[in-house]
């Protein structure tokens, strides 16, 4: 079995993981790193009777995410102190979100950023505020101010020196440029407090975000992660009475119906996530296309199909951007 | 990949690929003795990749890669492979590593009680590992020591030494070429020769040891010895651990302990004889 598809069949079932032989191990861990998916894997595997060199590697796994996770929870907590005295609400988003609220997707789960939505009429006082306690501008080029606030839904990165950590403070789930609008008002208004003053995103909320943060807006790079998320958040969820009503209907008002439903079915057909087939629409001969993306990867931890990525390379552009505005960012970009 | 090599070293096992033969071969003969990953599962991956795929072939040049990469890395002509292939595995531990405390400190054993011995680079703290694993002592390591939290035990890490300008020639004096790696030229840390630690380092790499002395060695005009309290200790190692702040916590007790539990000396000496003679000293005064 090609090893991001063994990755995705052990993370589905850990009892396949009781019948490997060294050589596939070798591959499944190189790939589940190289796909930020160690920590996740290491914690669906824990207490089974494996080969000691790989309970060694996933405990060492495990360690790293515990304490990943402390580190997001305290620079969340770092950006609530920071934000608190402007009395605006303030969504956490993605993996700290999960760890958060407590969520399975968040077990193992490694995190990188801080995402945080706000209000746009608050976007101003929010940069300032978080300039005031310490963050810093990441990219100093005056085009790239230009462009992020003109143009995408989130402020240009911040980070905070002493703690080497960014944050990424959006208004809105997608560029305002792309095709798709989401209800932004709407995803704050339903938001769930933590009783912090941090919220996070209502589980339908969560799981369309998650969708159109994996085929609407990027290129699809560390996909499998994206979509482990989706299918830990169908789970937790889909046994509530009516969510497959409540999820058609976030999606529809967020405009992303299509991503939503790509997103179930490449995770029922990934990761098997037991969710009925009419929640998914019909399946697309465009879907074999996204999983070849989703599962370039090969035993030694390098990217594959070069093809394939370029392409939706292209496409992450082509969704975000019109026509002519792509053409005058990347003239832009390509003269300096 | 075309080329692999898999080896342990200590506790850890590494599996490098290569595009190119050489690198595979050269590491092959260096780590001759040394056994394979357990189970067939190493813990890290390092990749020696060609920066462009013509680069395969038209001037090449190997981009170390692997499990854990740094950006912006300058690749290394392929005469240089073996010296990528080393970096790539420091790369690894430095960046990946979370079951011990790494301290970029040389190691060396006798009696089970180790000597740590940390500095700058230059400092002086390889070749004298390298001069002691001679000279009756077990050679643990000379890049990282790996102490363990849970325990306070340093594991060795037997890797070649890696042997720099003058040193090269010290130690070739008295040591059968078969331990030599090859001499590795013009590089930016000037020339380099890996030596394969001793017969004895090898054989008992699972085989820990407690820490019972701190050294903190550097190239003086005269001899000097100055007792370091144990917050100075504490702090010096700290800046020469790459993992403390990753290991948060776990990091802050077991460095604490480490550095409250063992005297630490700094030593300037002006030459190798000298500086061997006051190691012996000062661990024949070292409490036990």
């Amino acid at each position: 079995m090609r090893p991001a598809l063994l990755l995705a069949s052990v993370l589905a079932d850990p009892q396949r993981a009781l019948s490997l032989a060294g050589e596939d191990w070798q591959a499944l861990l190189t790939v589940a790193r190289a796909e930020l998916l160690l920590g996740s894997l290491a914690h669906r595997l824990d207490g089974l009777a494996l080969p000691p060199a790989v309970v060694a590697i996933l405990a060492d796994a495990r360690v790293s995410a515990t304490h990943g996770r402390t580190q997001a929870l305290w620079e969340a907590e770092m950006a609530r102190r920071a934000l608190a005295p402007l009395g605006v609400p303030v969504v956490v988003l993605k993996g700290t979100a999960f760890v958060a609220a407590g969520l399975s997707a968040g077990v193992g789960r490694s995190i990188g950023d801080l995402d945080i939505l706000v209000p746009r009429t608050a976007l101003n006082v929010v940069e300032h505020a978080l300039i005031d306690a310490g963050w810093e501008w990441v990219k100093p080029d005056p085009y790239d101010h230009l462009y992020y606030r003109r143009w995408m839904h989130e402020l240009p990165p911040l980070t905070h020196p002493e703690r080497d950590r960014m944050i990424d403070v959006h208004h809105t789930i997608l560029p305002p440029t792309a095709r798709p609008t989401p209800d932004a008002a709407a995803l704050i208004a339903d938001a769930l407090p933590l009783g912090n003053g941090l919220a996070v995103l209502s589980p339908a909320d969560m799981i369309v975000h998650a969708a159109a943060h994996l085929f609407a807006d990027g290129d699809l790079a560390g996909g499998m992660r994206n979509l482990w998320d989706i299918d830990r958040l169908l789970r937790e969820f889909a046994d509530h009475p009516d969510f497959a009503e409540t999820l058609r209907a976030r999606a529809t008002r967020h405009n992303l119906c299509a991503a939503t439903a790509r997103a179930i079915r490449l995770a029922r057909r990934l990761y098997e996530t037991p969710v009925d087939q009419t929640w998914a629409g019909r399946s697309q001969v465009t879907d074999g296309l996204y999983l070849r993306r989703l599962t370039a990867r090969d035993g030694w931890g390098r990217e594959r199909r070069p093809a394939s990525r370029f392409a939706f390379y292209v496409r992450s552009h082509w969704i975000r951007m019109p026509p002519l505005l792509l053409a005058r960012h990347l003239w832009t970009k390509a003269r300096r | 990949m075309r080329h692999g090599f898999a080896v342990r070293v200590g506790p850890v096992g590494f599996r490098i690929g290569s595009e190119w033969q050489a690198p595979v071969a050269a590491l092959a003969r260096l780590y001759e003795g040394y056994p394979a990953p357990p189970d067939g599962v190493a813990d890290f991956t390092v990749r020696l990749e060609a920066a462009r795929p013509w680069r395969r072939w038209a001037r090449p040049a190997i981009t170390i890669r692997g499990d854990f990469t740094l950006p912006d890395t300058a690749p290394l002509p392929l005469a240089q492979g073996l010296l990528a292939a080393e970096m790539g595995m420091n790369l690894q531990m430095a960046l990946g590593a979370r079951r011990w405390l790494l301290l970029h400190a040389s190691c060396v054993e006798r009696d089970g009680r180790a000597l740590l011995m940390s500095g700058h680079s230059g400092a002086g703290k390889s070749t004298l590992s390298a001069l002691l694993g001679e000279r009756g002592w077990r050679l643990l390591g000379d890049e990282f020591a790996l102490l363990d939290p849970a325990t306070g035990l340093v594991h060795p890490f037997p890797r070649p030494v890696s042997l720099k300008n003058e040193s090269i020639a010290v130690m070739a004096a008295d040591i059968s070429h078969e331990r030599f790696g090859p001499l590795i030229a013009g590089t930016p840390k000037g020339d380099i020769r890996h030596l394969r630690p001793a017969a004895d380092a090898i054989a008992r790499m699972a085989e820990p040891a407690r820490p019972a002395l701190l050294l903190f060695p550097q190239f003086g005009q005269t001899e000097d010895l100055r007792p370091v309290g144990p917050v100075e200790s504490f702090v010096r190692l700290t800046q020469a651990s790459t993992n403390y702040v990753a290991l948060g916590e776990t990091g802050y007790a077991a460095l604490t302990a480490l550095a409250q539990g063992i005297p630490a000396i700094g030593v300037d000496y002006p030459d190798t004889a000298s500086a061997l003679r006051l190691v012996e000293a000062l661990w024949a005064e070292a409490p036990r």
